[in-house]
């Protein structure tokens, strides 16, 4: 019975993931619009995507569904977490050019 | 310009009600206006400091800066909240007593202008670190566009100022035996609502990592997007999908001010 429970939580220990398994996503801001607008990720795990801003100004990567507010100044970088997510779509925006700056994080 | 108008708008009413509140909080304290005013320029330079060095701020502490910077400054206003809350348990009905009485000089609110003074600040000082970065990149461009945005920018400030304005005119209507008491409670609920912020300002940055799974969806309801979401997310803390840990900091933060103001209003021992 020992054993058993031991071997349960070696196993355990070995199932659980390292915090941050897969490679950050990379997405491009230019010219005031995503690239990619759409990014896949892996549904309950926390991911990171890697934001580039090419453009000039400034722009807030913003979503209330992913409860993400993060000002990314011009020619500059951001890597933003994504807490582990349920099945499902969640829009973002770039808060200070939404009419272009447009995306969905699709977790599955 | 709609969007300039909508982003302007937007973040002059996050930061107008919350300087309606303390303005209603302070109502016949001498020389609010100058604590008030203080506050906000102090925020508006914060600001455009903040704005300028967006790009450091965020690259320190392996790029979780800005959160870091966000969490701290909001729980700064929560400490401030909770002191003037817990100062005025023991002081509101001193105050009371003085609005009622004639000409409405409540001299004993002075003490607690400073620490409002603060929340002022970091209230107009995260939103308008917003609005500058956002007016900048559109004045950077130059041509006319510009133009109508400065325009919409305007406009959207006046209407923030109004809805903020008319909150503050609603809270006077109350009678000023229960003015404090009600300016308490909001400020108790507005201290918890920045609490439960601050938590997920340190859960994107890697901070905090417990407790982050969805408790409730009332999207259907109220969304976080909508004016009514925005507004309330601003005055209680209201958020359509919380999870565990903000609902910790929230209920955590009101029980701590509560049982404060309850030790602080306790008789004293003869």
């Amino acid at each position: 019975m020992k054993r058993l429970l031991l071997g349960l939580v070696m196993t355990a220990a070995y199932a659980v993931p390292p915090v941050w398994a897969d490679e950050p996503v990379v997405v491009h801001l230019k010219n005031h619009k995503f690239s990619p607008s759409v990014i896949k990720v892996k549904a309950n795990k926390p991911s990171m995507i890697t934001l580039y801003n090419d453009d000039d100004g400034a722009d807030e990567f913003d979503s209330s569904s992913l409860k993400v507010e993060r000002v990314v100044p011009g020619h500059n970088k951001a890597n933003i977490r994504i807490r582990a997510l349920a099945p499902g779509k969640y829009p973002f925006m770039g808060e200070f050019h939404a009419a272009t700056a447009q995306g969905v994080v699709i977790a599955e | 310009m709609i969007s300039a108008l909508i982003i302007v708008f937007r973040e002059v009413i996050e930061a107008g009600l919350i300087v309606g509140i303390v303005l209603a909080a302070t109502t016949g304290v001498p020389g609010r206006g100058r604590a008030v005013a203080l506050g906000v320029g102090a925020g508006v330079l914060g600001a455009c400091l903040v704005a300028a060095f967006a790009g450091e701020i965020a690259n320190l502490f392996q790029g979780s800066g800005q959160e870091l910077f966000n969490a701290a400054i909001l729980l700064l206003a929560v400490a401030m909240l909770t002191w003037h809350n817990v100062w005025m348990a023991s002081h509101g009905r001193e105050m009371a007593r003085e609005l009622k009485a004639a000409g409405h000089q409540v001299k004993t609110g002075e003490r607690t202008l400073a620490a409002l003074s603060i929340v002022v600040g970091v209230a107009v000082l995260r939103e308008g670190s917003e609005v500058v970065l956002f007016l900048y990149g559109i004045a950077a461009q130059g041509g006319t566009s510009a133009v109508a945005m400065v325009a919409g920018g305007g406009l959207g400030l006046v209407g923030g100022a109004v809805v903020s304005a008319l909150m503050y005119f609603g809270l006077l209507k109350i009678p000023a035996g229960k003015l404090f008491q009600v300016t308490s409670g909001l400020i108790t609920l507005l201290a918890a609502g920045m609490a439960a912020q601050a938590v997920i300002f340190l859960q994107n940055g890697g901070w905090l990592e417990f407790l982050t799974g969805t408790v409730w969806d009332s999207g259907w309801l109220i969304q976080d997007d909508s004016l009514a979401g925005r507004m309330l997310h601003t005055l209680i803390g209201y958020s359509q999908a919380p999870n565990g840990a903000q609902l910790v900091a929230y209920g955590a933060t009101v029980a701590m001010i509560l049982v404060l103001m309850r030790l602080v209003n306790a008789p004293k021992p003869a």
